[in-house]
C-alpha cells in the first residue's frame, strides 16, 4: 500500500544571486540557496508527522512545497498516490479535487484572516471556491456547523475578525480550513502566536478534530514540547535536511542525533528549577554557505573523522532514521572505539 | 533577605480614552532584592510589560502611573522629572527588550552604541570608554571582540545580537535590570545561552533582575521568585519551586497544567476554557471568576487581595480561612 503522503527526494533551491548587470560588472558568480534537499518521508492516513527544526531549518519551506504554494525543483510529492504537480500546473477536476483535500493553518491568526470579511464569508470561501454547497440555507447551515466545531457559535459568524481574541481567530482559521472536507491539514507553527492556556485549547481541540474526522496532519514546529504532545512520528531538520525521523517515544526517549539530543537538553525543564542547562556552543551556519560534510559538524561533540568530508546518508538505527556517521558506525561497528 | 532594591507599591496604570478610564495595572506590589531574579509571568495583556515600562519610566502616553510609588534604594523614582529619570534610565536601571533588532541603531556600529552610553553615563575618555565596550563585549562571550566592535548590528545573528543588547544594558553597571522576554525572538538552543550567560552576570554583579516572560521554563530555571499577573493584578507571587509545584491560585494551576510536558502522556491538557477579559470589561469581584473551576458567591463581588497560601501568595478567596 503505498503510503498517503510521500515525499521522495523533493528539494527546493532559491536563487539569491544580485542582478545580472551587477553579476556582470562585478564578476559575482550566481548564488543558489539550498531550502530544502534532498528530503524523503511519508505520512500514513490519519497520522500526525510533526517537523522540527530552528528557525531557518526549511521546515515551512516544505510546507509550502506540499501544499503547492511554491514548486519543488527536483523530486515528487504525492498525495493518496496522485502528483501534487498536477494541481498546480492544470485546472481541471482532478487538479481541483486534490487541492480541496489539502489544508493549511498558518502561524499568524492576524495576518491569515481577511480583515475587511465577515468570519462567516471567510469560512464559507472555500465551500464557494469548489462550488460543494450553492449559496443559500445549505450553505448558512454547513458555516454554523464548521463554526461548532471549533466552538464558536453561527452568531460569530456575523463579527469581523478584529472582534475576536487570538485563540479564536486561530479557530476561525481552523473552521476555514475544515470547510472544504479535507483530508490532510499542514498546521505551520499553528499555536507559537499564543498564549500557553490559550495553546491548549487549540491543541486539544485539534486533536479532537482529528479523531473525530480521521485527519492527516503536518505539523510543524520549533516547540518540542507541544509536538511531544500532539505528534506521532517526528522528523528533524537541520539546514534543509533531515537529520532524524521516527517514532516520537523513539525519538525523544532516546535521541541518535547529537543535534536531536542538543536541542532536547536545550528546553527549559519545569522540574529543575534552579538549575542551569547546558548551552550548546555555536549557531546554525549561513545556508548560502554550508559547512563540507555534515551540515552540524562545527557544533557537534560527536565529530570525527569523516563528518566533515562527506554527508552522512539517513540509514536505520535503532528503530529510526538516523544521519549521522557517530550514530550508525555505533551500531555497526561496535568494536570501534567510541567517540565520547 | 537582605533590603530590597527595587520596590514597587500599589502601582497603578492607566489609559484614558474617550469612554473614560482603563486601567491596565492595579495596586500591583512587589520588591527585588540585590543579585535576586524576581520572573513575572502571564498571558499577553495581562501588564507585565506595562509593570517593567513604568520601573525605567518609559510608559508611552496616554498611558500614566495613576498611583502608588516605585522606590530604587529607598529612593522614590516614580515622579522625578523627565531630565533627572534620564540619569537614572541606563546608569542605575538597565533595560533588555524582546526584540534584539529594534533595540540597536542599525546605523552605527555597535562599538559607538556601547562608547555613546558609557560616556553618557560614567566620566571616561573616548579611548577608556572604547576599552570598556571591547571588555563588556568579552564578557557576554562574543568572540574576536576588539574587531566585532566595529561591526553594525545587522552583521551580528540574533543570538549574538541579544548578546550585545545585554552588554549595552551592562555598561554602565545598573542594580536594576528589566528584562523584558529577552530570549522569546531566539531559538531554543541560542535562548539556553543567553539565560546562562544572563544569570552568571547577575551572580557576579549583585544586579537584582525583573525577567518579564512568558514562559514558564525559562522562569523555572532563572527566577527566585515568580509574580503570576492575571488582568493587571497579581494572582500568585512566591518562591519559584513551590509556584511551580504546588502552585495555590486556580489560575496558575489551570496555567501551570496547560503546559505540555515530556513526563507526561495525557492525551489532553488541562485547559482555562475562555480569555482573559478586556480592560473595559474586567468582571466585578475576582478578575479570575468567570473562568475559575473553583468560584463561589464572595468571588463575583468582592475583590480579593494577596493572602497567604503556603508557602507564597494568592489572591483567592480559597485561602482565605488559613489567614
Amino acid at each position: 500500500m503505498t503510503p498517503f503522503i510521500q515525499l521522495k527526494n523533493v528539494s527546493k533551491t532559491f536563487d539569491v544571486s544580485a542582478p545580472w548587470l551587477n553579476r556582470v560588472i562585478e564578476r559575482k558568480p550566481q548564488s543558489f540557496l539550498h531550502a530544502v534537499s534532498d528530503l524523503s518521508f511519508d505520512i500514513q492516513r490519519g497520522e500526525t508527522l510533526a517537523l522540527v527544526g530552528e528557525s531557518g531549518c526549511g521546515k515551512s519551506t516544505v510546507a509550502k512545497l506540499i501544499v503547492g504554494l511554491y514548486a519543488s525543483s527536483t523530486g515528487s510529492v504525492t498525495i493518496d498516490g496522485q502528483d501534487m504537480r498536477i494541481a498546480l500546473t492544470s485546472n481541471n477536476d482532478a487538479a481541483r479535487a486534490l487541492r480541496r483535500k489539502v489544508q493549511m493553518i498558518f502561524q499568524d491568526p492576524y495576518a491569515s484572516l481577511n480583515p475587511r470579511w465577515r468570519v462567516a464569508d471567510i469560512v464559507a470561501e472555500p465551500i464557494r471556491t469548489h462550488k460543494l454547497i450553492p449559496d443559500g440555507a445549505a450553505l448558512d447551515k454547513r458555516v454554523a456547523e464548521l463554526l461548532g466545531f471549533v466552538k464558536l457559535t453561527a452568531k460569530d459568524g456575523e463579527k469581523y475578525p478584529h472582534q475576536f481574541s487570538g485563540g479564536q481567530r486561530q479557530r476561525i482559521s481552523i473552521a476555514r480550513a475544515l470547510a472544504s472536507n479535507p483530508e490532510f491539514l499542514i498546521c505551520d507553527e499553528p499555536t507559537s502566536a499564543l498564549d500557553v492556556s490559550v495553546q491548549a485549547q487549540v491543541l486539544n481541540l485539534m486533536k479532537d478534530l482529528q479523531r473525530e474526522m480521521g485527519l492527516t496532519y503536518l505539523f510543524i514546529s520549533h516547540n518540542l514540547q507541544v509536538v511531544h504532545h500532539i505528534a506521532d512520528r517526528v522528523g528533524v531538520m537541520y539546514l534543509g535536511r533531515l537529520v532524524e525521523i521516527g517514532d516520537k517515544k523513539e525519538v525523544f526517549g532516546a535521541p541518535q542525533h547529537p543535534y536531536t539530543r542538543m536541542l532536547l537538553d536545550a528546553i527549559p525543564d519545569l522540574h529543575m528549577t534552579g538549575k542551569a542547562r547546558t548551552p550548546v556552543a555555536g549557531e546554525v551556519p549561513n545556508p548560502l554557505n554550508p559547512p563540507p560534510g555534515c551540515a552540524f559538524n562545527p557544533r557537534c561533540p560527536r565529530k570525527f573523522e569523516p563528518c566533515d568530508q562527506t554527508r552522512p546518508e539517513l540509514l536505520n538505527v535503532k528503530g529510526r532514521q538516523v544521519a549521522c556517521f557517530a550514530a550508525s558506525a555505533a551500531v555497526n561497528f561496535p568494536t570501534l572505539p567510541q567517540v565520547a | 533577605m537582605s533590603k530590597p532594591l527595587l520596590e514597587v507599591k500599589n502601582l497603578r496604570i492607566e489609559f484614558p480614552n474617550r469612554r473614560g478610564l482603563l486601567t491596565a495595572v492595579d495596586d500591583v506590589s512587589f520588591s527585588i532584592a540585590p543579585g535576586e531574579v524576581l520572573g513575572v509571568v502571564g498571558e499577553s495583556g495581562a501588564g507585565k510589560s506595562l509593570t517593567g515600562a513604568a520601573i525605567i519610566g518609559l510608559l508611552e502616553p496616554p498611558g500614566r502611573i495613576a498611583g502608588g510609588q516605585i522606590l530604587l534604594d529607598g529612593q522614590r523614582i516614580d515622579n522625578l522629572p523627565y531630565e533627572a529619570m534620564r540619569k537614572i534610565r541606563g546608569r542605575q536601571i538597565g533595560a533588555i527588550f524582546q526584540d534584539p533588532l529594534t533595540s540597536l541603531n542599525p546605523l552605527y556600529t555597535v562599538g559607538r552604541q556601547l562608547v555613546e552610553t558609557i560616556t553618557t553615563h560614567l566620566d571616561l575618555t573616548e579611548a577608556a570608554a572604547k576599552d570598556r565596550a571591547v571588555k563588556l563585549l568579552e564578557e557576554v562571550g562574543i568572540p574576536a571582540a576588539r574587531e566585532r566592535i566595529n561591526h553594525y548590528p545587522h552583521q551580528f545573528s540574533g543570538g549574538m545580537r541579544q548578546r550585545v543588547v545585554i552588554a549595552l544594558a551592562l555598561a554602565a553597571e545598573p542594580k536594576v535590570i528589566i528584562a523584558d522576554e529577552p530570549t522569546t525572538a531566539l531559538d531554543v538552543s541560542i535562548q539556553a545561552q543567553i539565560i546562562t550567560l544572563l544569570k552568571g552576570l547577575c551572580r557576579d554583579h549583585g544586579t537584582a533582575v525583573m525577567l518579564v516572560t512568558h514562559d514558564m521554563g525559562v522562569i523555572a530555571e532563572t527566577a527566585d521568585r515568580v509574580a503570576v499577573m492575571y488582568a493587571g493584578r497579581i494572582a500568585e507571587i512566591g518562591p519559584v519551586a513551590d509556584v511551580i509545584h504546588k502552585p495555590q491560585h486556580p489560575y496558575t494551576i489551570g496555567l501551570m497544567g496547560s503546559i505540555p510536558e515530556f513526563e507526561s502522556d495525557r492525551e489532553r491538557l488541562i485547559q482555562i476554557d475562555g480569555a482573559m477579559p478586556r480592560l473595559d470589561a474586567i468582571p466585578q469581584g475576582c478578575a479570575f471568576n468567570p473562568r475559575c473551576t473553583k468560584v463561589f458567591d464572595k468571588c463575583k463581588s468582592v475583590r480579593p487581595n494577596l493572602m497567604l497560601a503556603a508557602a507564597s501568595q494568592a489572591a483567592c478567596w480559597l485561602h482565605e480561612t488559613r489567614v
